[in-house]
């Protein structure tokens, strides 16, 4: 739908939402039923091109080939298993209601809404708070071995946004126990032959014929081969765009490149600026960083955040002078729990975030760097006993020793915030298809469920309810009105985008200037991080986009790649996606301009609270605050390709709330 | 600091390969050891050689893709990590670092320090898993597991697929890993009705893919970054034992 009072927008018909018609919570109940099927005789007839085998992409080759379709499924990693879902350590949220606390699939229907700061379709996230139970099921059956009580039963824990006890959760390791269970449902498809597997293969371009994705080119990141793959559609899993940020908390090879060259063969790029910037990461040392490391965000249930009250407390901690243990109770600021009385510690991750900058921003960090603030345990410790502590978090507070040094059963953490999250993505409709017929969108790399800020343990209930439930049930209504094998690598769609592939990567090589990939690719974090990071302004913004062309057209005469083209060639990969980062990264600040209100992950400083709001004089919310601005930008910004250099078209799909009320995030 | 290194360099799978030394000045103690390379590899390439290839990822333990022997043991000498946690304030100024790949039959090199662990992911498709189809799951509270049953599962399941057991043993033996998966599976309810065939194709896949037998060296154990117990291994002798004996006996 688009939006009505649109100027820069444009049309109707291309950003149809295609939202079931009938109440909220009978929606993908009716939809199933009157879904399309495809005879169990024809599946086997039909391909279907799976790029990205995390939980998302794994999960959906698994499922489609139980179904009896042929699957080809693809990954930059060696190995599936190795899909960057495995690095989710707190949980996986569902209505299960297990404990008795009062916990629905509306409730988290509308916590996910409201933790989305209401800039996600209500209609989605209800699909995926009803899934959450089967995917609990799903994951049980196939020997997810999650966290159990003396009983036997599953046991639960609270996250941020939530004041149920609805996660349920593998020690630490969540992530890794649901991707073995998805990468074991997939081996076993591979063996039976439903599913043909690609390791260490890059995709490099999408294929449309007739205006339909069937195929993509990749290269063989072993052989340096490149390769033409056909099939009767394609489906994007391929994770999000963190670290266009450079230092992120995704592992190295995540990379924007395969939705960003469907972006480039039309796929519109939604909501860009919602990034998410994780509250509970290990701060930054040096500039060698080549990453960021996450402490899982459960560490908020038993530890409590802090800076000193002053600044001068604070810097003499900095300096060595003084310690966590010589700041006396009364001179401690818990602002956390100061501003937020009722979640406290739990408060939502956009808000945290923000709260740990504003205290180091007024001079009350605590790392060498400035840039920390302290997660202390002390308390819990003392009240539950360390051998409590440790079989809560024990590997986490392991995981912090060796990288920082530091025995956080005796000194508190330090942490600050990293990127981590990227709710926008590929727009996709009800259906997860792009508005490219035959391209669907999965997971983390669409922008469907999490509005404008994701609540901690729904990335994984997302990636595995498209994968496991939502794609089986709506491709076929797609599929039914393709002919199978109707598309083949002999068309010249074909040989053009790989001949485009093989062009791309002749200029990298031949260009051999005198500056690395990295260094580029730190450039452009370094200054999205600074301009479009955690507080954005017009002027920055403003200014990032005259620094990214500079940027494109440095790394585009002067990077220097060693090597050719055959073979493996780790730089030719990255730069690669560095230049799709330093494409992207224009949409991105596009984005973040455009919207000029603050919610969820995007905060443009120009729209907070101040103390002349009525909201804040009530009492109802803090100076300082995100200030949402409905009336104007309740849509969902959705971001055509021109050329580079040339603005990015903005189409407008309008944000319909029916079953909840739009109102000021609250938290205290 | 200023460290030597010796480092493994082979273009391709069927190149010869050598030591080569390398020269890491100025690295920062707080670095880590795969940011100590990202440095001497800046270096490389300014320099115009080709860089040294390592495989990475996560950067934070967890995804098994990293794969360095580092002075003559997988991961490093310190236990309970992958080669990613290890941090430069472990070494001293002045120090020479060797570093391989892992070295096994059944991983042939790709380049330089990266292999093909491909042989692991067949072994996980051979049976390596619960076969039940997506939808058709009981209620997740209809079958209690005794907590002490879930958490011997999950020792077993936080297995990372890194191989460092298999480059850690004298018999390049995937004994650990197989255990692993094998008691991972094996020990919950819902892995029973195909422990017999898992544990038999589970062997036998890995026989097939040339790794050799375990001697009871626990140099496997040692090394295992998620500390899994050689302990199951002695379970999925035990395991195959009796699903060799029912497979005859059956029909």
């Amino acid at each position: 739908m688009a939006y009505d009072g649109s100027t820069t927008g444009s049309l109707a018909g291309t950003l149809e939402s295609t939202i079931p018609d009938g109440p909220l919570s009978d929606k993908w109940t009716n939809y199933k039923s009157n879904a399309k099927l495809i005879n169990p005789a024809n599946k086997r007839k039909y391909n279907i091109i799976v790029v990205g085998s995390g939980l998302a992409g794994g999960s959906a080759a698994a499922t489609l080939s139980e179904l009896g379709y042929q699957v080809k499924c693809f990954c930059y990693q060696d190995s599936p298993r190795r899909a960057h879902s495995i690095a989710a350590q707190g949980g996986i949220n569902a209505a299960k209601n297990y404990q008795n606390d009062g916990d629905s699939v509306w409730r988290l229907f509308y916590d996910t809404v409201k933790g989305g700061d209401f800039r996600s379709r209500e209609a989605n996230v209800h699909r995926l708070a009803e899934i959450s139970v089967n995917i609990i099921d799903q994951c049980v059956a196939q020997g997810v071995p999650f966290a159990r009580e003396y009983g036997g039963l599953l046991d639960n824990r609270s996250f941020g946004g939530a004041q149920v006890s609805r996660t349920f959760y593998a020690r630490g390791q969540t992530g890794q126990q649901l991707l073995i269970g998805a990468y074991q449902a997939l081996e076993k498809e591979i063996s039976k032959g439903g599913v043909t597997m690609y390791p260490r293969t890059e995709m490099l371009d999408l294929v449309k014929v007739d205006g339909h994705a069937k195929g993509i080119v990749t290269r063989d990141l072993r052989t340096g081969e490149i390769e033409s793959h056909a099939a009767d559609c394609v489906i994007l899993a391929t994770g999000g765009y963190g670290n266009v940020f450079f230092l992120s908390t995704n592992a190295m090879g995540c990379n924007v490149m395969a939705a960003f060259r469907a972006h480039k063969r039309g796929a519109y790029m939604a909501n860009p600026c919602f990034t998410q910037i994780h509250p509970t990461c290990i701060p930054v040392s040096g500039d060698y960083q080549s990453k960021l490391t996450l402490m899982s965000e459960s560490l908020r249930n038993d530890g409590r955040i802090w800076v000193p009250k002053s600044a001068d407390t604070a810097k003499q901690i900095r300096e060595g002078k003084l310690t966590a243990k010589d700041v006396a109770e009364e001179d401690r600021d818990y602002y956390l729990e100061r501003k937020y009385p009722s979640f406290g510690n739990l408060a939502p991750r956009d808000i945290s975030s923000r709260s740990a900058k504003e205290a180091c921003d007024e001079g009350r960090g605590v790392a060498k760097t400035g840039l920390g603030v302290f997660l202390d345990f002390s308390d819990a410790i003392a009240r539950l006993g360390e051998d409590t502590i440790r079989a809560r978090y024990g590997n986490l507070f392991q995981m912090y020793e060796k990288i920082s040094g530091d025995n956080p059963y005796q000194t508190p953490m330090m942490i600050y915030p990293a990127v981590h999250y990227t709710m926008g993505g590929l727009w996709v409709d009800y259906n997860l298809e792009s508005n490219v017929k035959g391209l669907h969108v999965l997971g983390e790399a669409n922008f469907s469920d999490h509005g404008a800020n994701r609540l901690g343990a729904s990335a994984l209930m997302q990636g595995l309810a498209d994968g496991y439930f939502v794609i089986p049930a709506t491709l076929p209504n797609y599929l039914v009105d393709q002919t199978p094998g109707s598309a083949s690598t002999d068309m010249p769609e074909f040989k053009e985008a790989e001949a485009d592939a093989k062009e791309r990567i002749e200029k990298l090589l031949s260009i051999n200037g005198t500056k690395t990939v990295d260094s580029f690719h730190r450039e452009l974090g370094l200054l999205v991080w600074d301009k479009c990071g955690m507080a954005r302004t017009k002027e920055g913004l403003e200014e990032a986009l005259k620094r990214i062309p500079e940027i494109r057209k440095d790394f585009w005469e002067n990077v220097k790649i060693p090597g050719s083209a055959d073979g493996v060639n780790m730089e030719l990969e990255k730069a690669g996606r560095v230049a799709d980062f330093i494409d992207f990264a224009e949409v991105l600040c596009h984005d973040a301009l455009d919207r000029e209100e603050s919610c969820g992950g995007h905060f443009r400083e120009e729209y907070q609270f101040t103390k002349d709001d009525e909201a804040v004089q009530s009492g109802y919310t803090n100076e300082g605050e995100a200030k949402r601005r409905d009336d104007e930008f309740a849509y969902v910004s959705a971001w055509e390709y021109t050329d580079p250099g040339d603005e990015p078209i903005l189409h407008k799909e309008k944000l319909v709330y029916e079953n909840v009320k739009l109102s000021v995030r609250s938290y205290k | 600091m200023n460290l030597t290194l010796k480092v493994w360099r082979q273009a391709h799978a069927n190149d010869t390969g050598s030591i080569q030394t390398y020269e890491a000045n100025d690295i920062p103690v707080e670095a880590s050891f795969l940011e100590m390379l990202d440095i001497v590899n800046e270096r490389i390439i300014i320099d115009g050689g080709d860089p040294i290839h390592f495989d990475h990822d996560c950067r934070e333990g967890i995804c098994g893709m990293c794969s360095l022997t580092i002075n003559g043991v997988p991961h490093s000498k310190d236990r309970g990590i992958t080669t990613c946690q290890v941090h430069m304030r472990k070494f001293r100024d002045g120090d020479t670092i060797w570093i391989e790949p892992f070295r096994a039959k059944a991983f042939p090199i790709v380049k330089d320090l990266m292999v093909d662990r491909g042989a692991f992911d067949r072994i996980i498709a051979a049976g390596g898993y619960i076969d039940v189809r997506t939808g058709s799951a009981p209620d997740a509270n209809a079958v209690p597991i005794p907590k002490h049953d879930a958490d011997a599962s999950f020792d077993s399941a936080a297995c990372i697929g890194c191989g460092a057991c298999v480059a850690a043993c004298k018999n390049a033996s995937a004994m650990l890993f197989v255990g692993a998966k094998a008691n991972h599976l094996n020990r919950l309810p819902q892995g029973e009705p195909e422990k017999d065939k898992r544990t038999l194709a589970l062997v036998r896949q890995m026989d097939e893919e040339g790794f050799g037998n375990c001697t009871n060296q626990y140099e496997c154990e040692a090394v295992c970054p998620k500390e899994i117990s050689a302990d199951v291994i002695a379970k999925l002798n035990r395991d195959y034992g009796a699903a060799v004996a029912r497979d005859a006996v059956a029909d």
